[in-house]
């Protein structure tokens, strides 16, 4: 066995016209948390569906946990886990109702699931609410349930499209913790988010942006090599003003906004403060600090889909 | 940030699901899906109340909506003859129970507004000189007035007072023909008609097997495809899919609980037309079961392959409805019959299940004949059953069952 749960090669999704997967290939590291990061509607779900066998692909083909997702998708099902972008439990069933019935799916034996019965419960936070009907919960708890659910037979890999939508910090922290745990049991974690600090937990990322993808690395070898220019934080008015005027000074080599402030990448720190100062001052725009900060996976992000489409040509 | 790892992750995880996953069989996983199913139609009382209640509901308003017997026809009399003859005319049409004669009328004339009020539906003018032209033997005509704002009531009230004027004339013929001295006079043409199966031309024998056939179709079809498409609807159905649950077992998981409850909605209605409208089981039972277990199959399979096509509930509902409604209440020769419908239509009948059960049916339940009468129609209710579900399994594995669940639904 080769040391990739996931290998994929040139795979694409095309529906109609439209190309939401474009020839993307990487591998994923057995036991490794591999994020898969991009904005609504770059194809990561697209992409998951078809490791996971619900979607056939256009052309290309990838191996999950050593078996070819077109020839034999059913040995695919069982090595894996999948839990969908969408909540998707019985609400009109109770907490063990739903865990029973997965079990009977992947027709697990009777004292296995048993165990696993109480293992979930553990690890949801749900004992003393087996049999709270699963639409009383709260979506914290629901997620951590729909995980529980999709580890139950102990899949080797496990598929998570945006696990974390629509829930607070808190159980967002809990559910990480999860899969930390997971992980550190051998487990494969496939993660799709558009949270950039989760993706900062992942071992290994994947950019993608309109069905390709744009960076792959580490979050640190990424930033590491995306950003090589000092960055400088800069609170000042009128930003979108200071923004098109720094545009066009040839020692910036980009600007963006992130919040109320503008990140500006400069050639050089030093030099790079006194310029700023000087051009927003003879534009008269008041200029309340300057920070140097460590790039975040934003920056890198931000800059892989403006190069990637100076590319394109958009 | 958090560092891992990679080399010597534990195998354990990846190995042991497959392995003791592998000896799984297509039916080990329809029992949890069954049960599943059970759970939710217990849960949700509404459903399993309309699955239950509305076919003898429904049977018990078209049934007696859609009663073609009349009796007790309101009819107006006019007896400008006055004589002993025509009141005896008058009083035979007063004994039958189709007709009760509300109105005696000095004045034909008023029969117009009797019609508007809705007072009478039929009148009967007996014009002066009635004895005398009965005597004379030249023929003594009456006068019918019919409203005929309802044709088919008016069709049916023209057959009784026809067959009853027949009747009385013959008597009164043989009488005057009698009185001038002609004996053991006997009518040398007499129809003798003598209906089969239905002596009484009771229309709920004709009507109940058709209307069984119609509630069971709707709430089969209209179940199934909404119990399919509500867990796209939810998203519950990719997280099948994705596991090792073959297609098939995933479908007959999820009718057999629909089959039996829609089966058991089946008795309930055979028991309301038996105690309501007597409408008998004269065959054999065991044949019954399986044109009914047939037809509900097709149902099924029908309701699962508009799930695979649809993906919200109102659509799945509206293709439902009209794929099973208006085909299984005009194709079917439930109400009208497919003999008389133009070739084109009658065409279109061959592709409706409907039509096939309810001959069976009729056949079973009426005529109490065997298998030899309708096998034809057993056959085509389990090709279509067979049908419907191979083609639905095979869409649900080419998985465009789930296609389309990845547009975004926030
Ligand atoms: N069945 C489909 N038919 C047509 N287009 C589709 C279909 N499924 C997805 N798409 C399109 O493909 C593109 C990629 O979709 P996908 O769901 O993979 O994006 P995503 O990265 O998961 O986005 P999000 O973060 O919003 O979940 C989108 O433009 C989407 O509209
Ligand atoms: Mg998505």
């Amino acid at each position: 066995m080769t040391s990739s749960s996931i290998e994929v090669r040139a795979l694409s999704k095309r529906f109609g016209a439209f190309t939401a997967v474009d020839a993307v290939s990487f591998d994923v590291r057995r036991g490794d948390i591999f994020g898969f990061l991009g904005a609504n509607g770059a194809g990561k779900s697209t992409t998951i569906r078809m490791l996971c066998g619900l979607l056939e692909p256009t052309s290309g083909t990838a191996l999950v946990a050593g078996h070819d997702i077109r020839r034999s998708p059913e040995k695919v099902k069982r090595s894996i886990g999948y839990m969908s972008q969408k909540f998707s439990l019985y609400e009109d069933l109770t907490v063990e109702e739903n865990i029973r019935f997965f079990g009977g799916v992947y027709n697990m034996a009777a004292p296995d699931l048993a165990s696993r019965l109480r293992w979930v419960l553990e690890m949801a936070g749900l004992r003393g609410r087996e049999h709270s009907l699963t639409r009383n919960l709260s979506q914290g708890w629901k997620q951590r349930l729909a995980l529980g659910c999709a580890v139950l037979h102990e899949p080797g890999i496990l598929f998570l499209d945006e696990p974390t939508g629509g829930v607070d910090p808190v159980s967002r922290r809990a559910f990480w913790d999860l899969i930390n745990r997971l992980s550190e049991d051998g487990v494969t974690v496939f993660v799709t988010t558009h949270y950039l600090d989760e993706a900062e937990s992942c071992n290994d990322i994947r950019l993608i942006h309109a069905g390709r993808i744009v960076g792959a690395g580490s979050p640190s070898a990424l930033k590491a090599s995306t950003i090589r220019n000092p960055i400088l934080e800069v609170e000042c008015g009128r930003t979108v003003e200071a923004m098109d005027l720094l545009r066009r000074e040839p020692w910036v080599r980009d600007v963006s906004i992130f919040g109320v402030n503008l990140h500006v990448g400069v050639v050089e720190e030093a030099e790079g403060r006194r310029r700023l100062a000087a051009r927003l001052e003879q534009a008269g725009i008041p200029l309340r600090r300057i920070d140097r900060i460590v790039p975040s996976l934003e920056d890198v992000f931000l800059r892989r889909i403006e190069d990637s489409d100076k590319e394109a040509g958009r | 940030m958090r560092k891992k790892a990679v080399a010597a992750p534990t195998v354990r995880a990846e190995m042991a699901g497959p392995v003791r996953m592998v000896e799984a069989t297509v039916f080990a996983s329809i029992r949890p899906i069954i049960r599943k199913e059970f759970r939710q139609i217990r849960r949700d009382p509404r459903t399993l109340v309309f699955l239950l209640a509305l076919p003898g509901f429904l049977l018990l308003m078209f049934g007696y909506a859609l009663n073609f017997d009349f009796k007790h026809i309101p009819l107006a009399v006019c007896d400008q003859d006055g004589t002993q003859a025509s009141r005896d005319f008058l009083a035979r049409l007063g004994t039958t129970e189709y007709f009760d004669i509300l109105y005696r009328l000095d004045d034909p004339r008023l029969v117009d507004g009797l019609f508007g009020r809705d007072q009478a539906k039929v009148a009967v003018v007996v014009p002066r000189g009635f004895a005398d032209d009965l005597s004379s033997g030249s023929g003594a005509p009456i006068q019918v007035l019919l409203d005929g704002t309802n044709s088919t009531s008016a069709g049916t009230a023209v057959g009784y007072i026809a067959a009853i004027v027949q009747s009385a004339s013959l008597r009164m013929t043989t009488q005057v023909l009698e009185g001038r001295g002609f004996r053991g006079l006997s009518v040398p043409v007499a129809a003798e008609v003598r209906v089969w199966y239905n002596p009484e031309l009771r229309s709920a024998l004709f009507l109940i097997p058709g209307l069984m056939a119609f509630v069971l179709m709707i709430i089969v079809v209209v179940s199934t495809s909404f119990s399919v498409v509500r867990e796209k609807e939810r998203g519950t159905m990719e997280q099948i899919l994705v596991s090792p649950v073959r297609p098939l077992a995933l479908i007959v998981g999820k009718t057999v609980p629909y089959a039996l409850i829609s089966l058991l909605s089946a008795h309930l209605a055979l028991g309301l037309g038996y105690l309501l409208f007597r409408v008998p089981i004269r065959g054999s039972y065991p044949l019954l079961l399986l044109a009914m277990g047939l037809f509900l199959l097709g149902g099924l399979g029908q309701g699962i392959l508009i799930s695979t096509v649809t993906r919200t509930q109102q659509v799945a509902f509206m293709i439902a409805i009209l794929t099973t409604l208006l085909p299984t209440f005009i194709l079917s020769g439930f109400v009208f019959p497919i003999r008389n419908m133009p070739g084109i239509i009658q065409a279109f009948s061959f592709f409706v299940p409907a039509r096939y059960f309810l001959s069976a049916l009729r056949g079973i339940m009426i005529k109490g004949v065997g298998i030899g009468a309708f096998w034809e129609q057993i056959l085509f209710l389990a090709a279509f059953a067979g049908l419907t579900i191979t083609v639905s399994a095979v869409r649900l594995r080419r998985s465009s069952g789930v296609e389309g669940e990845g547009r975004k639904r926030r």
